[in-house]
């Protein structure tokens, strides 16, 4: 059953990608698409199985690498995390395969992309499921290399291939890091599997290695390089620049690979090795730090961002941004349930602008939209659905699990926990904000753009209409439902040693104060929205004008894609030229062979113009010479004997 | 297991009869041209049959070296032939190889195409030799002969500027190699003999390493080729045919590597010991430096003539860091080098051949009619970057890995080199197959056909299949490896322990 759940998505890809052309792209939807669910539906067993009954499994392929002391196999290791996981990855995927087969009904090129996206899926089990670090590497480099086929999907498009290689060098950057932390870790242990490794890591606790001409704490250094991946995939801030521009992807692509599952990798990275993170308080103020950062950091940007995939895209980093915090606090658990939730209402609002875009004839900015509540009503209802959750409307998954990881950074120690509670309630009010600004700007007021655009706007087709009603459902009831399982009292049954679990884990009473101010902040963004987009409208209007300053500092996302491209991009073309023409050219080849034959031309003229072949020359010479001859032998003497 | 036939010197010397068989082909009229290519191409499939029972016969639990022979010479310079599992691969990469040159050169040439099938036959066995001779004279001619027909390749069938490519190819691999002439009589004056296997066992004296280390450093790093004296490969590559460009980096390059492993690290281990910084900073300074310079390349040829020489900097830095990841590291790169480096060029070949220009800026949008193309290249560039399921993977990351556990500094540098590499590849696949398909000249371009579609199979196949499963190739060198590792630190140690012996 776990070989199926992980190749029957390899299989749909292999059939669509190779027999694509031969069999037609209808047969390539069906194929792939009921491949992915029924993995789907085994997943599901798989996770009562594991959670429920209690049975970890672990299945090994064969061997992949075997040298000298580095081992490492392909592996299905599932537990409660991995279950989590491919619950996660296969229900969006199968809801995104379904979704696609509507949304993608007039690109010519189905086959490709259905292959692509099964291939993702394949991928990223094969990263869930990983039971070494090097699988794991594998599952990461192959989801980066699905993202970067799918992102350039439209490959005709600049933006997009543009994108497409930002999102695969900058994820590249994050790998870095990774690779690094591999090797660190193969030092450290001698192995990358993951238990022996977790079974070490107490014992190596405050032991040093050489970093560096540093002697620097081994685990942190280890948690520190693992997590720089996790940064690039997760898009964390400052390596976050791809994932906004990855939405140039058809919007099913973000749906499932910038939202819910690829860009969680990162999170899922950490809460794995939580084990090694747990030992090492430095490395988790760090993932603190960086995590509330982002949420605050991603959200302010996505106040004023004008393309609803860009405001969905900001919104995810931002969320990402709450579940490393809450990895950072040591609140694993919450971490990964902010992540299953998320999930469900992220893909949800995705597949609902795609919806959305899908009827206004693939427009993608809010200014140009409006008032498509009354032609689209089941879509409004939907979006409205993913945003109370995404805004944390009391008793949605949203509410539940972000609620969790504001007051789990409450309650956590240490200033970083409170800077962590600070920013992530910060977000949670410019999350409220946002989120209704693109709910008024889209659904409500007056349309804005062509009128016969509008007028032919409608609702999508059943095969995208169903995805996104199951996601609503999970949307509303998931967080619910699992809450118990994932944070509440079963935690320890539920989990068992999937991940590192805190001691005293369940219900802790906070003030009421702290209890409802995720609530109150979040009810403050809706009215502040409503207020400048229903009441006011030229309220934003004259604000953008008077803090001109502020507002381009948003737009242009703190300047960071600017700022990389002078201090990384711009010097290292400049260099690349330069080390080329000057280095290769004027240095290298200029000192070696050509110098060495340009020497050799030189002297060679210069002989060559004694010989000028007259024979007056020539005798003229000859005589100089027996005259100097005959008197170096008179003033010697002549070497006669006297 | 034995043979009562030298199956060595027949899988060496076949494709030398074949190139006398073209030569016995009296006219050169169009019946002579498709015999002169049929009779190479047998050839050429069959030593690759034959070798591919060397390779069902090799007994990977043991060091010493196998299929040998033996034969009287030249007095003391001996006929002495054998493999073991460092060098067997590397024999069956040249058999593999060639049968795929000979095809790629099917159409694409047509000017004395009887001389040109010659010169590739008789540089297999030149090659070949280079990887089984086990006596350092027969070495040094397998060696240096090699220089003569691949010279004549780039001479003659180039591009236009061919004559200056071909010189400062030969020159630049001459100069070295004098050096390493003069080594190797050093050599012979000090153990008494030019047998392989006997100066294996020998122990040079201290101070002697260090010069014979440099000396054949000089010949190896032009060969490999190390930064600085990389310059004559991205000319070379340029101007050579696309099979001469595939055997210059399927083959050749991978000569340096191989006289690290056989000579430089066993024979003189106490001054690739004192050295290995050098090699160190030499191999970083190439992963980021040619690079970038690579970035910044407007002909496709020698942007991956510049990925090259990068992937070479992580072999050497692989091999000196003489552990067994490192090791391993470094020759299964060589080996998927062999591969993808080869694919790549006949990527670019398969193009060239069509539009007749390398120019980068001449494509662009080739997905829209050639998509079996796109594939193969997308392919080829994500092994080339050295994605994890490709076999450019394993040996970047084992040679990376060794390197960490030696020294971080260099680990950390080289580790640049998985970005940089994800830049170059992705612009260069970027501008020529993605984009819109707007220039007019392209219009018309056609896709793979049949012939192409089986040169590029079998290496597609072997770059996944040794991507998932690295281990027949892993395996191989495993107890040659370890055997080269022990000598070198018992040899390390013992000097040590003579080092501290004259400290009263």
């Amino acid at each position: 059953m776990y070989e199926a759940i992980l190749f029957l998505p390899l299989a749909g890809a292999i059939f669509a990608g190779f027999f694509g052309r031969l069999v037609g792209y209808r047969a390539c939807e069906v194929v792939t698409t009921t491949f992915m669910m029924v993995a789907c539906a085994l997943s599901w067993i798989a996770f009562y199985y594991v959670t429920v009954q209690g049975q970890d499994v672990r299945i090994e392929l064969f061997t992949w690498i075997q040298s000298g002391e580095l081992t490492s196999s392909w592996d299905i290791r599932v537990d409660t995390l991995t279950a989590v996981m491919l619950v996660v990855v296969n229900t969006v995927s199968a809801l995104v395969h379904l979704y696609s087969v509507g949304y993608m009904d007039h690109d010519p090129h189905k086959q490709r992309f259905f292959a692509y996206l099964s291939l993702f899926t394949f991928a990223m089990l094969t990263l869930v499921t990983s039971d070494n670090l090097l699988q794991l590497f594998f599952g990461w480099e192959g989801v980066g290399l699905a993202s970067y086929l799918l992102i350039g999907f439209w490959y005709e498009k600049p933006s997009a291939c543009a994108a497409a290689i930002k999102a695969f060098v900058v994820n590249r950057v994050g790998d870095f890091g990774f690779a690094l932390g591999i090797f660190a870790t193969f030092t450290l242990f001698g192995t990358i599997q993951y238990d022996p490794i977790f079974a070490a890591a107490p014992d190596k606790v405050g032991s040093t290695m050489e970093f560096l001409g540093m002697q620097v704490d081994a685990l942190t250094l280890i948690c520190l390089l693992l997590f720089m991946g996790a940064m690039g995939k997760s898009a964390q801030f400052l390596l976050h620049t791809w994932l906004p521009d990855a939405m140039e992807g058809p919007t099913p692509v973000s749906a499932l690979i910038h939202a819910a599952t690829m860009v969680t990798a990162g999170v899922f990275m950490v809460a794995r090795f939580s084990p090694v993170f747990e030992h090492s308080p430095f490395a988790l103020e760090v993932v603190t730090f960086i995590g509330a950062t982002t949420a605050f950091f991603a959200a302010t940007v996505a106040l004023v961002q004008t393309d609803i995939k860009r405001v969905i895209a900001y919104s995810t980093c931002s969320q990402l941004g709450y579940m490393f915090t809450a990895l950072g606090i040591g609140a694993f658990n919450a971490g990964v349930f902010h992540l299953f939730t998320h999930a469900f209402f992220k893909a949800l609002l995705f597949l609902g602008a795609g919806a959305v875009i899908h009827a206004v004839h693939d427009e993608q900015d809010m200014r140009r939209m409006g008032g498509l509540r009354a032609k689209m009503p089941f879509t409004w209802a939907m979006m409205l659905v993913g945003t109370l959750a995404l805004t944390g409307f009391p008793f949605t998954s949203g509410y539940v699990s972000k609620d969790a990881i504001i007051e789990g950074a409450w309650l956590a120690h240490g200033s970083m926990a409170m800077y962590g509670y600070v920013m992530t309630l910060l977000a949670a009010a410019l999350t409220s904000f946002y989120s209704w600004r693109l709910m008024f700007l889209t659904f409500e007021g007056r349309n804005r753009g062509p009128k016969d655009v509008y007028e032919h706007a409608h609702d999508a087709p059943m095969v995208m209409a169903i995805p996104l009603a199951v996601l609503a459902i999970g949307s509303l009831l998931a967080g619910a439902y699992f809450m118990h399982d994932f944070i509440g009292i079963d935690v320890h049954s539920f989990w068992r040693n999937a991940i590192f679990l805190p001691e005293h884990t369940g219900h802790h009473e906070v003030s009421w104060l702290v209890f409802l101010s995720p609530s109150i902040v979040m009810f403050a963004g809706l009215a502040v929205a409503w207020y400048f987009y229903m009441v006011k409208p030229l309220i934003p209007f004259g604000l953008s004008k008077r803090f001109r300053g502020a507002y381009q500092f948003l737009l242009n996302a703190w300047y960071f894609d600017a700022l990389y491209d002078r201090i990384f991009v711009r010097p290292a073309k400049w260099l690349a030229y330069k080390l080329w023409k000057v280095g290769d050219g004027k240095i290298i080849d200029g000192i070696g062979p050509d110098g060495v034959s340009a020497r050799v031309i030189d002297i060679t003229n210069r002989v060559v113009k004694i010989q000028t072949g007259y024979i007056y020359h020539y005798a003229f010479v000859m005589l100089i010479g027996v005259a100097i001859l005959i008197t170096y032998f008179m003033f010697t003497g002549g070497g006669l004997p006297r | 297991m034995s043979y009562s036939w030298p199956i060595l010197s027949t899988v060496t010397f076949l494709p030398i009869l074949g190139a006398l068989l073209i030569a016995l082909l009296r006219t050169d009229d169009a019946s002579a041209q498709r015999n002169a290519r049929w009779i190479a191409l047998w050839t050429t499939v069959i030593t690759f049959a034959i070798s591919l029972l060397i390779w069902r016969d090799f007994d990977p639990t043991t060091a010493d070296f196998q299929f040998v022979e033996k034969r009287e010479w030249l007095g003391a310079i001996t006929f002495h032939m054998g493999v073991d599992g460092i060098s067997m691969p590397f024999v069956v990469l040249t058999t593999f190889l060639m049968p795929l040159c000979i095809l790629a050169s099917w159409i694409s040439v047509k000017v004395r195409v009887k001389e040109y099938m010659i010169a590739f036959l008789v540089l297999e066995t030149l090659m070949i030799g280079v990887f089984s001779a086990l006596d350092l004279v027969l070495f040094y001619l397998f060696f240096e002969g090699g220089l003569i027909p691949m010279f004549l390749i780039i001479g003659i069938w180039g591009g236009p500027r061919r004559i200056y490519a071909s010189f400062k190819f030969f020159l630049y691999t001459l100069a070295g190699s004098l050096l390493m002439l003069l080594a190797i009589m050093a050599m012979y004056w000090d153990a008494g003999t030019t047998d392989i296997p006997t100066l294996l066992a020998h122990d040079f004296p201290a101070s002697m390493q260090g010069w014979l280390w440099f000396a054949f450093l000089a010949s190896f790093a032009v060969k490999m080729p190390m930064w600085p004296v990389h310059t004559w490969l991205p000319d070379a590559h340029v101007e050579a045919p696309t099979a001469g460009s595939v055997i210059l980096a399927g083959i050749l390059l991978k000569m340096g590597g191989y006289g690290f492993l056989r000579f430089s690290l066993p024979m003189f281990p106490l001054a690739s010991a004192d050295f290995a910084p050098l090699i160190y900073a030499l191999s970083v300074i190439a992963i980021i430096y040619t690079s970038l310079v690579a970035l910044a390349q407007e002909d496709m040829k020698k942007l991956i003539a510049y990925s090259s020489v990068a992937h070479m900097g992580f072999v050497t830095m692989g091999l000196f860091t003489v552990t067994m990841q490192g090791l391993q590291g470094g020759i299964f790169q060589m080996l998927s080098h062999g591969i993808v480096s080869a694919a790549l060029f006949l990527c670019v070949g398969v193009i060239y051949d069509r539009m007749h220009t390398r120019e980068i800026a001449a494509y662009g949008g080739l997905v829209a009619r050639m998509p079996i193309y796109a594939f193969c290249f997308m392919l080829f560039t994500m092994a080339n970057v050295g994605l994890p399921g490709t076999s450019g993977f394993i040996g970047e990351f084992l040679a990376l890995l060794g390197s960490f556990e030696v020294n971080t500094w260099v680990a950390f540098f080289a580790a640049f080199g998985l970005i940089l590499s994800a830049c170059y590849a992705l612009w260069l696949y970027r501008r020529v197959v993605f984009g819109k398909l707007e220039k007019p000249s392209l219009a018309a371009i056609q896709d793979m056909n049949w012939r192409e579609i089986a040169i590029m199979a079998p290496l597609i196949l072997l770059t996944i299949f040794f991507g998932f499963y690295p281990k027949p190739i892993l395996d191989l060198s495993t107890v040659s490896v370890t055997a080269l590792m022990d000598q070198y630190h018992s040899a390390l140690a013992a000097a040590d322990q003579a080092r501290y012996a004259l400290v009263p």
